[in-house]
């Protein structure tokens, strides 16, 4: 069990910059995202997209953002808890409860909810019949490759995840890939040698082409895949592995109890917290009349969220606004001089 | 100013006027049509505002940019007619298009 005054779900840039202004006023957080690196939506869909809005910053990157971001609060020397997912919320005495999937606690009386558009997932194929090979043999992710050996694999996807696997497990698997057009968004060179080992048998090369049936008595058998005109052909396979990106769930926090409008948490302007004590959500991921999208809301909203969170994780103590340039309290906690 | 029908997965369809210069995604999400969602806003960062476009209309869009494929890859159920409606401007010309929803974004 971790005690801590503040849990933040989801390491983007608002998230970011709300353990900044909570470092400023003395308290501690945790940090929990779902995704494998700090910066959210910034690093995952548009790390080499030049962004315009952040003020003062005439022009950065998604993932230069995100750097200076990570700068910016690492005198406060907070963790991050990647990879996870916070699960399940629950109240025990004025103490939030907070689990993870990865089977982590904290105990805190705050919980601040950037989340985004909620945590990024594998998008699943379509098909129904593919749901009760999920997790064994209908693959989205791999983590041992060497289950993989000798066996049919048939691959669906045409950007670089699809087409690395591809070509690593062709010299010890019979590939399959598919992809439903001609053209791949994978790396040049990807491309290039796909080509290749599919003029040299090494794969099977379907373009034109998407998933309609997997089939198998028990165990996967095999996989019936389409094309535009409806034609159908019948691939071998042990595995299926998808690989078409990642799309955004709400996931868990749909379940905590917390008043929705479609995916986003209504709050209010003044500390945005949500209709529980000490939960907070800012960022996209929250709802109020004029809200933006932007950037630069989620940071005035971090700020104000973290003074909400102060009341709680000090009830004795009384908030004191101080500014950065003339607190030797705050350069204390910044480790400057 | 076009007249645009959306038509739900269900076929329930809904006929608005969009306003030129607004995309098909903005005028769904201004009047309330539900079905796409844009998650990312219309910065072509996702793949949840996708429709397919009814067969005559397909041809006379104009073209595809660069990387809107690329994001079809990652929608549900792509085909040859599919679409990201964030990347369809509103014009005059657009006037008695259709959309059809998939059956869902994510």
């Amino acid at each position: 069990m971790i005690k801590t005054d503040v849990v933040i779900i989801g390491a983007g840039p608002t998230g970011l910059f709300c353990a900044h202004q909570l470092g400023i006023i003395g308290l501690k957080c945790e940090i929990v995202d779902n995704l494998d690196k700090i910066g959210g939506q910034c690093i995952e869909l548009y790390p080499d997209k030049p962004i315009y809005d952040i003020p003062a910053v005439p022009e950065c990157t998604g993932e230069e953002l995100t750097n200076n971001l990570i700068k910016q609060i690492k005198p406060f020397n907070f963790n991050f808890h990647l990879n996870d997912r916070v699960q399940e919320l629950r109240q025990e005495n004025q103490i939030w409860i907070v689990k993870t999937t990865n089977g982590k606690e904290f105990n805190t009386p705050n919980v601040v909810i950037a989340g985004g558009v909620g945590s990024f997932e594998p998008r699943k194929f379509p098909t129904k019949s593919a749901e009760k090979f999920d997790g064994k043999t209908v693959l989205y992710s791999i983590k041992d490759k060497s289950i993989f050996k000798d066996k049919s694999v048939v691959i669906f996807g045409g950007g670089d995840s699809a087409l690395d696997w591809a070509i690593e497990l062709s010299s010890t698997s019979k590939v399959s890939l598919i992809h439903r057009r001609d053209e791949f968004r994978g790396a040049p060179a990807s491309v290039q040698k796909i080509k290749e080992l599919s003029e040299k048998n090494k794969i099977n090369l379907f373009t034109k082409y998407s998933i309609k049936d997997v089939k198998g008595n028990g165990s996967l058998e095999e996989v019936e895949i389409k094309s535009e005109e409806g034609e159908s052909k019948t691939l071998k396979a042990d595995y299926v592995l998808g690989f078409f990106g990642l799309i955004m769930q709400l996931g868990p926090i749909a379940e905590w109890g917390l008043n929705l409008d479609k995916k986003t948490i209504p709050v209010n302007t003044e500390n945005f917290e949500t209709n529980k004590k000490g939960i907070f959500a800012i960022g996209d991921i929250c709802n109020y009349p004029g809200k933006l999208k932007l950037i630069l809301s989620g940071f005035h909203e971090g700020a104000l969220a973290a003074r909400g969170c102060f009341k709680y994780a000090r009830p004795n103590e009384k908030y004191r606004f101080e500014f950065t340039t003339a607190s030797n309290t705050i350069k204390d906690r910044l480790g400057v001089k | 100013m076009a007249k645009i029908k959306y038509i739900e997965h269900n076929g329930k369809e809904h006929i608005v006027e969009v306003q030129n210069g607004l995309t098909v995604m903005e005028g769904a999400v201004q009047n309330d049509i539900s079905g796409i969602d844009a998650d990312c806003g219309g910065s072509m960062s996702c793949a949840t505002c996708h429709v397919y476009v009814k067969e005559d209309w397909y041809d006379k869009l104009p073209k595809k940019e660069m990387g809107e494929d690329d994001m079809l890859d990652q929608a549900y159920e792509p085909k040859s007619n599919s679409r990201l409606s964030c990347q369809i401007m509103v014009s005059d010309d657009l006037d008695g298009l259709s959309v059809y929803m998939p059956e869902k974004q994510v």
